[in-house]
């Protein structure tokens, strides 16, 4: 059995559905992410769990009994909220306490609890320090520390990394991953940035006006996208309208308009005539100089017309001979060499015909 | 390079600081010293003060009469009963308002601030009047309780507006926070509401406090013979027995107490309330 269970839960606003009809079970120790532009509904579950906010149709089950109408308080899970929200009044070691207090847990316990959740966040030193006092990383560490005290049957993780800088974020992605597998806490995250989503999910749900559109592990949901805003959201695609002109059991023959046979495999039964969009990722396209040297089966001529030069990586914006423009990621791995083709050189394009994905309309 | 920055920022200063520095000169660190003086004095022969006579004319009679009397010190002690029981009366009643108005819709909540303040509009003594009027018929007029009522009502403002300011100020998310974290809507307010109001509280007791020690308007119109506090004191030395050093000398002495008290308030604040600055 699942630990925490959403069932056909439907939440309206007014004329507004801001949830509609989802169905979600999080497994325990499972690291899961609700991932969608703002306004997709993603809070809106996150604080129903929670008990802020109650859905109008279905249900939530934890160990499968239900939570309606049981408070937040009373619930057994914890929020890291966006802003932190940590008691501004009370130290760093009086934040963390608070939820012990609140468990009538004894004197002696607290103040052990509260020394092991310090260390394990490196927070030792900041312990009779106010949360004005901290840098914004630090803030986040108390954070979580007093959301996984008292060891919640779920960590719910409202865009806890939002507020912070860049380089930051990426250190406290790396951070999180190891405290969720040092605890054993099941966290549900909710962002709209997909390279987090990516980075520290085993499981995303990937949602759009109140719907989940894919739910999938990290790589089949990058690899494998369900339809075109799922391909789009995650990551850089570039999408090209087609028809299907030829499917056998793997392998798929598509017609773009104005450009030519597109080869592919697909499992799915598809039917001739289908029309859709054949999603294709920019580090799986190799730009060559000459035609001879782009030996993969599908191979289009273009001309380079927008170069970004990435450091590691140059994007090559490609357009090809009907118009439609193509992104082209290529590693900058030979030493010496910054990128290979300049703005305006004739190119060919290739890729292998197990490259991309055809997606229904 | 610091000359050029410095000239026109040292005259800037100047210019924007003299002439309140010149007024608090005029009308109010002027007649302090008069008064600070004036409590030295004698009274002269038909009141008010005895011609100045260089530093002999100096005494401290007025001071050794004071403390030589226990009445005086009773209705100093009388005074701060009554101011402390007027700020607690406050603080119970402006709380909940406070917090109400600091809750309701954005839209509303200039409305019921403009409803607080809206009394000002009419006359001080006018409103004491009216007191008169409803306490008089209930045969309550004359007693401690009418002042009371009266100091309550007319500080009251003086109490909400600053804990409003404090309690709208609050992030919602703390609460939801401490809710999450298991927290009962009772422990939500005491650990966390109601610390955090803690410099509203402060403030809006100085204002209450303070200005009621002085008072003389509310406990003369609705109290009776045995209700007067220093300020009815004070008046009735100028005014009534002509004894301007006596009344100079206690003066000097209720801002000597206020003085004290404030700054006691503002250890206090600054030694308890680490971290409130954030929402204060």
């Amino acid at each position: 059995m699942a630990l925490l269970e959403i069932r056909n839960v439907t939440r309206r606003f007014g004329a507004l559905e801001a949830v509609k009809d989802v169905s979600l079970a999080i497994e325990a120790g499972e690291f899961f992410t609700l991932l969608g532009p703002s306004g997709c509904g993603k809070t809106t579950i996150l604080r129903m769990i929670a008990g802020f906010d109650a859905p109008d149709e279905g249900e939530i089950l934890l160990d499968g009994v239900s939570l309606a109408g049981v408070p937040p308080e009373r619930r057994p899970l914890h929020t890291v909220f966006q802003s932190y929200a940590l008691f501004p009044h009370m130290t760093v070691a009086g934040n963390i306490a608070f939820p012990l207090e609140m468990a009538k847990e004894s004197a002696p316990a607290i103040r052990r609890r509260v020394a092991e959740t310090l260390a394990l966040v490196h927070l030792e030193d900041k312990a009779a320090s106010f949360p004005h006092q901290l840098s914004g990383g630090q803030k986040q560490r108390v954070a979580l520390a007093r959301g996984l005290v008292n060891k919640p049957r779920l960590l719910l993780l409202d865009e806890p990394l939002g507020a912070l800088d860049a380089k930051l974020r990426v250190e406290m992605q790396i951070e999180l991953i190891a405290l969720q597998r040092e605890v054993g806490i099941t966290f549900v995250f909710v962002t709209h940035s997909q390279q987090e989503a990516l980075a520290l999910s085993h499981r995303i749900a990937v949602m759009k006006d109140g719907r989940v559109e894919q739910l999938d592990e990290p790589d089949r949901l990058y690899t494998q996208p369900a339809n075109r805003f799922v391909a789009d959201f995650i990551g850089k695609i570039n999408l090209l309208e087609v028809e299907v002109t030829a499917s056998s059991k793997v392998l798929l023959g598509l017609h773009a308009p104005g450009l030519g046979e597109i080869a592919a495999t697909d499992p799915r039964p598809i039917a001739v005539g289908e029309r859709g969009v054949f999603a294709l990722r920019p580090e799986l396209i190799r730009v060559h100089g000459h035609k001879e040297s782009a030996d993969l089966k599908n191979r289009f001529e273009g001309r380079v017309r927008e170069l970004l030069y990435l450091g590691d990586v140059t994007l090559y914006k490609v357009e090809l001979a009907n118009g439609v423009p193509v992104e082209a990621l290529m590693p900058n791995a030979a030493p010496g060499r910054a990128k290979f083709h300049e703005v305006g050189d004739a190119v060919w394009i290739c890729w292998r015909h197990d490259a991309g994905v055809f997606l229904r309309d | 390079m610091t000359d050029i920055r410095s000239r026109p920022a040292g005259l800037t200063k100047w210019v924007v600081t003299l002439p309140p520095g010149l007024f608090l000169v005029v009308f109010f660190l002027l007649p302090t010293l008069i008064v600070v003086l004036a409590g030295f004095r004698e009274t002269g022969e038909f009141g008010g003060l005895a011609p100045i006579d260089g530093l002999a004319g100096l005494t401290l009679d007025a001071y050794r009469f004071l403390l030589g009397d226990v009445i005086y010190l009773e209705i100093f002690a009388r005074s701060f009963f009554v101011a402390g029981l007027t700020t607690l009366i406050c603080i119970l009643l402006a709380y909940p308002l406070a917090w109400l108005i600091a809750r309701s819709p954005k839209k509303r909540r200039d409305l019921l601030v403009l409803l607080v303040i809206l009394p000002f509009a009419s006359n001080f003594l006018v409103r004491i009047y009216a007191w008169i009027m409803i306490l008089g018929p209930a045969s309550l007029l004359y007693t401690p309780f009418a002042v009371i009522v009266g100091l309550v009502y007319t500080h009251l403002p003086f109490m909400l507006l600053p804990l409003y300011t404090n309690l709208e100020k609050h992030d919602p998310a703390l609460l939801e926070a401490a809710q999450d974290l298991g927290a009962g809507a009772w422990t939500r307010f005491w650990r966390v509401t109601f610390p955090l109001s803690l410099p509203g509280i402060f403030s809006g007791s100085a204002l209450v406090f303070i200005p009621v020690l002085g008072m003389f308007a509310v406990p003369e119109l609705l109290g009776g013979t045995g209700d007067i506090l220093i300020g009815n004191l004070i008046k009735e030395q100028f005014l009534d027995n002509r004894d301007w050093p006596l009344g100079s000398a206690l003066s000097i002495l209720l801002t000597a107490c206020v003085l004290l008290l404030a700054a006691l308030a503002a250890w206090a604040a600054r030694r308890g309330l680490h971290g409130t600055e954030a929402v204060s």
